[in-house]
């Protein structure tokens, strides 16, 4: 969340989508309620099903699953159109004016420029600012409109080095250029028309309208007091396009001056206690803790990797931006002493070379598929359920079977730790799979301490309530027992390459049983030489006392951080995340007391942007932080998202995190895979061509994988759209353990549309089959008027859902029910190029009765 | 059946006066249940099992997100669902957290005529008291929400006791307490009616509800667990919930004007057979020997029924 929880209460708008806050995320979903209660806030609820999200919206649209850029990108356009947008925001806090370079072409056929079919990329070199000055106001007639690609766009056969954002971007503050950002974004998005937007959602036309009007109210005539909020959960990354769904909610924020903002920004909300720390930790496969880039074997050495991964400020020259990535060098080089210890030294890089170098793809269903094709030999499963996850879960059994050993730490016997019971193997092919497969019983979430992070930022400490029973173990133990013995391996046999396991540094107490603590206070980071300041030359830290926060990094070695966003969590003051102040002096829901917030305490990201050029907040009424004049600083009730005495004449922009200092409306090159304005793109399975160029239907960039399980069907086999969910009963796959969760909903079931089931000639509770092109689901249906057939460019289509808790694993209150198919037998192993999340939202399938 | 000190203001089938009351003038408890608000997340009905010690219960999918059709008598909180067509605002998923109303004039106890089984106590709550029970099931037919249910093992009937165990040592109820979104509230009488009012204003006035209102019924004298409902007009669509509830005319009948008949009725024939004695005197028997005895006096008689 670029905002918080909490926040969710100062909102005047809410566009809820793809996502179902009330039922997967109910505690947090009060503060919505108080919006509409205390603030008259408007709720707009766009899903597949009528939820129960929907039961207190105050509009409700039924969109078909997968459609979401075009709802988003027609949005666009209607506020362009009526002129509902943040004039001043726009030119002064995104990369709106930034002119695009020559050759750079809008994906009329489905494709932007650069795209090269043999590989399946894109050369993004036309993707980039233009280099120059200032052109507001200068003639452009000449200028080559977008669409037509331009002559010279043929692109070179060995992609040159890649490219850089220019130092001196060129501009035009009057949004008049063609090849400004504007322009370029009103002409992409002028062809998501309401009658379009119809005939591809499924929405009808006055109710689309109905819809993106309210939303749009807030900015009437550009009036910036009213904040609104886009809401979000996996609903929307779980598609082939996932991550451009939701870089079209941050342009429309952008666009009507939300984000920074109390009551507005773009709000992921994320569906465990703890998934945001994990995120953090650096726990995909392509990122490291506090998200610094993962080393690839052409950054050589330490030097090679921070010249890629350190941006260097690319704006209009008039302006300022304080790119805060430029630290990058201080964050690795304190994370590698983390790591190493004194094994890191400024002469070999500080060990650069122990860490490991991604060579390609590592994410979920790349591992799965390299386990079936026999390169991945075992599998530690700690606290997930990889066979129920899926996708494809007959995919992944089928690799299960294949490996030599999988390892399950888990407080149940689960789905995974039971592959080889799965419905459909006999007793005879039991026999045949070899896999050792080994259950460690571990502690669950009420016998361990240690930090969780929600998707609020806030870093909380929680304390143990009982002690593990049993022979469980805590994870760290677990954990520590194989690094400590496989580390005694190497010290006695040797092998390849030794030194990173043995100069580890494992420097905790107790070895065997460390200290969630003491990880935590090697997260925030300590000093290890006095640190002085830089114009008095006083010692402000001594050798060995812990860091008050990032901004005491150094890239010399004398600083140890775990994970630069964390620091600040553990400071010599003590545990941060452990303090429970509940006063909130604004009244907007700060709690600056209230645990710890990763960055430096803020709660609110981008929050200078809640203020107007001159430092003056937008609204009044909600006064998050302001330029105070006499002492020359920026002050609030948060904390400042900015450099602390950055004038505002000095034009800083106010995302500092982005070398341009601006939000961008456009991503240039190397910032995503698949274009740099979100185009929308069908479903892999689909039951209509895109309508927009039916060539180029899907997402170019998405390569299929080639496993016998990998399969895709047609929609004139498999006509209806599926898509899965969570309900409020159940917690994932872990409650159909809990007596309590099992009563409120017993049984695994379908919801069908009325319609259909009076074409099939089924009756509610009847026992139906949902066949895929991968796998068939068994459950009662559940038929419902809350979901309705949709008209798809003149074509009636039925959308079912199903609910993904139930499984062939549960205690024996949940035994003796009918099939214990996992839902995750249905959905396809295709993924999103940017975040390799697959597409579990949106998928073909046929009903029976069974 | 609780352990609570609350003051006893009226107690079921008990002739004479009701100890201790007016003595400790407790304020009016009461319940809001905002249905507008509720997202039928059923925390409340698992904090209800909890603190009151019930456990799993054996249920079944019935194309519902209702856990049962019906509350039972170790199942006193359900969240009822409908899938209604508005004539004005369309598809609505109604959602009624259903549980004992706490009714002022309560049709249960009106019903009950064993001694101390039921009792309303003066902030409102009504109460059962098992161990006074005798399971007759009257409570049941007096109720006009169907709230108390008998439990065929305990031979005993039980219900909903607005965890008159928590208020009265200054608590919230255990599904108050639950409550994710603040859709349900807990306080005074005057203060939740307020609040509900206000509310139900906001409703018409800000989110196009034109028939929004609170939920009071004046059938019964107000009930201490009220609800704001989109469409006050139509009750019935959240889960049968009953548009003018009041005692059943039979419980009327029989605990009022013929209670009074029959007691009069009773006096009078007492008073009768004195007039009768006095007029008539001894009623004289013929013995079998032909001699006249007279009748013996209720003293001697040595058991009733005792002779042919």
């Amino acid at each position: 969340m670029t905002n918080g929880w909490v926040d969710i209460k100062n909102t005047d708008m809410m566009l809820i989508m793809g996502g179902n806050p009330a039922e997967n995320h109910p505690c947090g979903f009060k503060w919505a309620m108080e919006a509409k209660r205390n603030r008259n806030a408007k709720l707009i609820s766009v899903d597949p099903r009528f939820t129960r999200t929907s039961a207190t919206a105050d509009l409700f649209l039924q969109i078909r699953a997968g459609t979401d850029i075009a709802f988003l990108g027609g949005l666009i356009r209607y506020a362009i159109e009526n002129n509902r947008i943040a004039k001043e925001y726009l030119v002064n806090y995104t990369n709106a004016a930034f002119i695009v370079k020559e050759g750079f072409k809008l994906p009329e056929d489905g494709l932007y420029s650069g795209f090269d079919s043999s590989s399946s990329s894109y050369d993004k070199s036309t993707w980039n600012y233009q280099e120059g000055g200032d052109f507001s106001g200068q003639p452009h007639a000449a200028a080559p409109p977008a669409h037509a690609a331009p002559a010279d766009a043929a692109h070179p056969a060995t992609p040159a080095p890649p490219p850089l954002l220019p130092p001196n971007v060129a501009y035009d503050l009057t949004l008049q250029h063609p090849r400004c950002v504007f322009q370029l974004m009103r002409q992409q998005y002028s062809r998501y028309t309401p009658e379009l937007v119809e005939r591809i959602t499924g929405i009808p036309k006055e109710q689309y309208i109905k819809a993106i009007d309210l939303f749009t109210s807030i900015r009437k005539d550009g009036d910036m007091k009213k904040a609104g909020t886009i809401i979000y959960a996996v609903g929307w990354t779980q598609h082939t396009f996932g991550t451009q769904i939701i870089r079209t909610a941050a342009m429309i924020q952008l666009l009507l001056g939300n984000v920074g903002r109390a009551g507005g920004g773009v709000n992921a909300l994320r569906g465990h206690s703890n998934i945001q720390g994990a995120t953090d930790m650096g726990g995909l496969a392509d990122g490291m803790p506090g998200y610094l880039k993962v080393p690839t074997p052409a950054d050589t050495d330490l030097a090679a990797y921070l010249k890629r991964t350190t941006p260097t400020a690319s704006k209009p020259v008039p302006w300022d931006s304080f790119n805060y990535y430029s630290n990058t060098p201080k964050f690795m080089v304190s994370l590698l002493k983390a790591l190493y210890g004194d094994a890191a030294t400024k002469e070999n890089g500080f060990a650069y070379d122990y860490f490991p170098k991604v060579d390609r793809d590592y994410s979920w269903t790349h591992i799965w598929d390299d386990m079936y094709n026999g390169k991945v030999k075992g599998m530690m499963a700690f606290g997930m359920n990889g066979v129920m996850i899926g996708p494809d879960t007959n995919k992944n059994i089928n690799a299960l079977k294949k490996a030599d050993w999988l390892v399950v730490g888990e407080i149940y016997p689960d789905e995974t730790s039971e592959f080889w019971k799965a419905p459909g193997i006999t007793a005879d092919e039991q026999k045949t799979i070899n896999t050792t497969v080994y259950r460690l019983p571990c502690a669950g979430f009420a016998e361990k301490d240690g930090s969780m992070t929600n998707s609020a930022r806030w870093v909380t400490w929680k304390y143990a309530a009982v002690p593990p029973p049993g022979q469980a173990r805590l994870d760290q133990d677990i954990l520590a027992q194989i690094f400590l013995r496989v580390r005694d391996l190497y010290k006695k046999e040797g092998g390849k390459f030794p030194d990173p396991i043995l100069n580890a540094s494992w420097a905790y107490a107790d070895a065997e049983h460390p200290s969630l603590s003491q990880v935590a206070m090697e997260l925030n980071g300590r000093t290890l030489a006095d640190q002085k300041d830089d114009t008095t030359g006083q010692v402000v830290l001594k050798a060995g006392q812990q860091l008050p926060g990032f901004a005491a990094l150094k890239d010399d070695g004398t600083t140890v951080c775990g994970n630069w966003i964390y620091s600040g969590m553990w400071t010599e003051a003590g545990p941060q995340c452990q303090r429970r102040g509940t006063e909130d002096p604004s009244g907007l829901g700060v709690f600056p007391n209230w645990s710890w917030s990763w960055p430096a305490n803020r709660r609110i990201l981008y929050n200078r942007a809640s203020c107007n050029p001159d430092g003056k907040p937008w609204d009044p009424e909600r006064k998050q932080v302001w330029w105070n004049e006499a002492a020359g600083k920026w002050a609030g009730a948060d904390v400042p998202d900015f450099k602390p005495d950055s004038h505002p004449k000095d034009h800083m922009g106010p995302f500092i995190m982005n070398p341009e200092g601006v939000g961008r409306l456009f991503a240039p090159i190397g910032v995503l895979a698949d274009g740099p304005f979100p185009e929308h793109y069908e479903p892999f399975e689909s039951p209509t061509k895109n309508l927009l160029h039916p060539d180029q239907s899907t997402n170019p960039l998405v390569k299929a994988f080639k496993t016998p399980y990998d399969k895709l069907g047609t929609p004139e086999e498999y006509s209806i759209v599926c898509t899965t969910y969570r309900l409020t009963e159940h917690y994932h796959y872990w409650t159909k353990n809990n007596p309590m969760n099992v009563q409120l909903i017993p049984e695994p079931f379908v919801e069908i549309p009325v319609e259909l089931a009076e074409e099939k000639g089924i009756r509610g509770t009847d026992m139906i089959k949902v066949i895929s092109a991968r796998g068939t689901y068994i459950a009662k249906a559940f038929v419902t008027k809350r979901l309705k057939p949709m008209m798809i460019d003149g074509k009636k289509v039925y959308q079912i859902g199903l609910p993904i808790h139930q499984g062939f694993r549960g205690i024996p209150e949940d035994e003796g029910r009918d099939a214990r198919t996992p839902a995750n037998l249905l959905t396809p192993a295709v993924v999103d190029p940017n975040a390799h999340t697959p597409e579990s939202k949106g998928f073909l399938v046929k009903v029976e009765k069974a | 059946m609780s352990q609570a000190s609350a003051e006893i203001i009226r107690i079921s089938g008990h002739a004479g006066s009701v100890p201790g009351s007016g003595m400790n003038r407790e304020f009016q408890v009461c319940k809001l249940i905002d249905t507008t608000t509720c997202i039928g997340c059923k925390a409340c009905e698992v904090a209800c099992l909890e603190w009151n010690g019930y456990t799993f219960t054996e249920t079944s999918f019935d194309n519902s997100y209702q856990t049962m059709p019906d509350t039972t008598w170790n199942y006193w909180n359900l969240i009822r669902f409908n899938e209604y067509e508005h004539p004005d605002h369309g598809l609505m998923l109604l959602m009624r957290k259903d549980q004992c109303m706490h009714c002022e004039e309560p049709g249960c106890l009106e019903a009950c005529p064993a001694d101390g089984a039921i009792v309303q106590y003066a902030n409102g709550i009504i109460d059962f008291q098992q161990e006074h029970c005798i399971g007759c099931g009257y409570c049941m037919t007096g109720c006009p929400f169907n709230i108390p249910k008998f439990s065929p093992t305990a031979r005993k009937v039980f219900k909903c006791t607005l965890c008159n165990d928590r208020v009265s040592v200054g608590l919230e109820p255990a599904c108050i307490k639950a409550c994710p979104t603040g859709c349900l509230h807990f306080g005074t009488k005057p203060e939740m009616k307020e609040l509900a009012e206000t509310r139900a204003t906001q409703l018409r006035d800000v989110s196009g509800f034109s028939n929004a209102g609170v939920y009071d019924p004046s059938g019964v004298s107000g009930t201490h667990v009220i609800y704001v409902l989109h469409d006050a007009t139509r009750t019935e669509a959240y889960g049968g919930l009953p548009a003018n509830p009041r005692i059943p005319w039979t419980v009327q009948l029989w605990k009022k004007p013929l209670r009074w008949l029959g007691n009069f009725a009773m006096i009078a024939g007492v008073f009768g057979v004195f007039i009768h004695y006095l007029r008539f005197g001894p009623k004289i028997i013929e013995g079998d020997d032909g001699k006249l005895t007279p009748t013996p006096r209720p003293s001697e008689e040595p058991r009733l029924g005792g002779k042919a």
